[in-house]
């Protein structure tokens, strides 16, 4: 799957589970500058994406993402 | 089953106008995720929870003091949540000669906080069981070694189901079954829970709070006291006005093991003290016979407080069986296999429980054990004793109609009908629907499907097949007509039949509205109707007149010159 897809995808689950329609999200994009992006709603966010895409993070993963684009790397790897 | 991203929506509503209780929170690990889950499920089911969580893992300093936070906040329920993951780690660190006294250890500090609590609060006390984990250190051996985590974890749980036996105040909450159900992997999340020491997948969180809702609802008397029950594909198999007893679906025969269990699960619950009533579109008389007389039905008619069969519409039946009960219908759970019929009921009886129950029998009483209507706060003595009163108050009470919408019910339900004459796809169900149409057949002649072949070739006969499908779905082909040429200006009605599933939806009225209209398009003056009674039509004993057919001699005559279309909210597909 493309990179851009796996974005579009994850945007949507983004929107969804911090409740945000309005919002846009870049490879960039990080938790710091999303205020409804905390530490339980990242649960929710990491519970929604496994769903979504039936894969499985492992928890070194989960703690090592920086950014948006760092997510999507690990759901590539997945795919691929 | 919801997930929590869905449930939280319901945290945006005002929850001002609904039941305010205060509910304190300890547990040995992060309960955010529960906390929200649960104020999103109050919401949901009628509680306005003012939650006070402790911090994490301060479950003995803010019980054992009296002048803890949890004190000053004055909960009505306080919540113990000690997860089996802390309880394994704390067993890890137990020296293996104690490991077998764990369990005992354990209590004794239940022992304690209950009686603190006690003393310090009026609360009542909900305590979240354990779900096992198996260490493996033991494998299957684990059973027969008292010192294994899986042998004392299977104590705990049995030994809190004794003490809560003995405490007023003390109840459980079943997590166990909730992981028994769900299944491990989607109770727990490993990842997760080494990034954030939560010990619940945040979907588990959701199943976690609606199994609690459902104890603090009985506890404020919320309580479910008496399940309706349709007959047909419910109770058994087949429809027993067509069927005859000696076919419908229960014991031996088809898939009647189904039914079978389901109404000893029904027995049980009468047992316990619910209220069983029956509301079934049947004669009552046909519908009576298999609790009669019937070996293998589980429930008999001693066992049913209200019994309404007839062919009036199922809203005005239940108001009819509340008021003999005087009880709130938010009291009652409405069991059928008909998607329109719970529809109907949903849609004007608030506060009815109607699940919807799965399309295949044998899947209805997994999907009724994990909806848990029947949660209770206490077992009284003589509840089983009332189902006799309410018989004899049943004797008593006229049926009333009022069920003033149904016109506006019926319009909302986008019903259409395709009408066909019969052709090599629709004559196999044609046929079977002939054959075993018992209650709605006006002649219950029995064509055979080759006799039925030969007459949609023929000149001077005329074939109808109608279907019917509604917003909720298609019912299939449910009516069939014959026409006959008779007389050059007259068409014999040599055949109507119906199924029963779809009565009183003014299928009658449009099938008439169908074939006059063709009469007329093809130079007939008159429709000639004739009614021969079975055992089992007397349903249709006044069809015709029901029509606005005049009677002559045996025969009924609609004269088509002045025929007027009747009412009905079915829209035509014709083909």
């Amino acid at each position: 799957m493309e990179r851009t897809q796996i974005l579009e995808q994850i945007t949507q689950l983004f929107k969804d589970t911090l409740d945000m329609d309005a919002l846009t999200l870049h490879e960039n994009s990080t938790a710091a500058e999303i205020e409804e992006w905390d530490s339980l709603s990242h649960i929710q966010l990491v519970v929604a994406i496994e769903k979504c895409f039936k894969i499985r993070f492992a928890a070194a993963e989960i703690q090592r993402w920086q950014n948006v684009g760092e997510m999507v790397n690990s759901i590539q790897q997945k795919l691929n | 089953m919801q997930t929590f991203s869905e449930l939280k929506k319901y945290l945006k509503q005002d929850a001002t106008h609904l039941t305010k209780r205060k509910l304190a929170i300890l547990g040995d690990s992060s309960t955010q995720f529960l906390s929200a889950a649960l104020r999103a499920t109050g919401i949901k089911d009628g509680f306005d929870l003012q939650i006070w969580e402790s911090d994490f893992n301060q479950i003995q300093q803010q019980v054992f003091d009296a002048n803890s936070e949890l004190y000053n906040a004055q909960p009505d329920i306080i919540i113990l949540f000690f997860s089996t993951h802390k309880l394994l780690l704390k067993y890890n660190k137990t020296n293996p000669n104690h490991q077998h006294e764990f369990a005992h250890k354990h209590l004794a500090l239940i022992d304690d906080l209950i009686a603190s609590i006690k003393q310090h609060s009026k609360a009542t006390i909900l305590y979240y069981n354990h779900p096992e984990i198996n260490d493996s250190i033991f494998g299957n051996f684990a059973n027969k070694t008292p010192n294994s985590f899986l042998f004392q974890i299977r104590k705990l749980n049995y030994e809190l189901m004794e003490l809560a036996t003995t405490q007023a105040n003390f109840f459980i909450c079943d997590l166990a079954t909730i992981q028994n159900t769900n299944g491990r992997i989607n109770h727990f999340h490993p990842a997760v829970y080494i990034n954030s020491d939560m010990v619940n997948h945040p979907d588990s969180a959701v199943s976690i709070a609606q199994q609690t809702l459902h104890i603090i609802g009985a506890l404020n008397g919320r309580m479910k006291k008496c399940v309706i029950l349709d007959l047909d594909n419910t109770m058994w198999g087949g429809i027993i006005g067509d069927d005859g007893m000696e076919n419908i679906e229960i014991g031996h025969l088809g898939i009647g093991k189904a039914f079978s269990e389901f109404q000893e699960w029904i027995k049980k619950l009468k047992h316990r003290g619910i209220i069983v009533a029956v509301c079934s579109k049947n004669n009552e008389q046909i519908a009576k016979e298999p609790f009669e007389k019937h070996p293998d039905m589980v429930l008999r008619l001693e066992d049913i407080a209200v019994f309404v069969a007839n062919w009036e519409n199922k809203v005005d039946n239940i108001r009819h069986i509340q008021s003999i009960l005087n009880i709130g219908f938010d009291s009652m759970v409405f069991l059928d296999d008909n998607a329109f019929e719970r529809n109907m009921v949903r849609e004007n009886i608030p506060g009815i429980a109607v699940p919807e129950l799965p399309e295949d029998p044998a899947e209805y009483l997994e999907y009724l054990y994990q909806l848990n209507l029947f949660e209770t706060n206490s077992i009284s003595e003589e509840d089983g004793a009332r189902t006799s009163l309410y018989q004899q108050e049943a004797k008593r009470v006229q049926l009333k109609q009022s069920f003033a919408n149904e016109d506006d019910f019926l319009s909302s339900m986008e019903m259409k009908s395709e009408v066909a004459a019969f052709n090599k796809f629709n004559l196999p169900r044609v046929a079977q629907l002939i054959q075993r149409s018992n209650q709605f057949n006006l002649r219950t002649i029995r064509h055979t499907e080759s006799e039925l072949e030969n007459m949609s070739n023929a000149a001077s006969t005329f074939t109808y097949s109608f279907t019917l499908s509604d917003k909720f779905g298609q019912h299939g082909l449910i009516a069939a007509i014959i026409l006959k040429q008779e007389q050059p200006d007259t068409l014999f009605i040599d055949t109507w039949l119906m199924s029963c599933r779809v009565l009183k939806r003014t299928m009658e009225n449009f099938s008439l509205n169908t074939i006059a209209k063709d009469a007329i398009s093809k130079g007939f003056h008159f429709l000639k109707g004739e009614y021969i009674p079975t055992a089992k039509n007397e349903l249709v004993k006044n069809h015709f007149s029901n029509l606005g057919f005049q009677q002559m001699e045996e025969y009924w005559i609609l004269d088509l010159k002045t025929f007027n279309p009747r009412k009905t909210f079915i829209q035509s597909n014709t083909i």
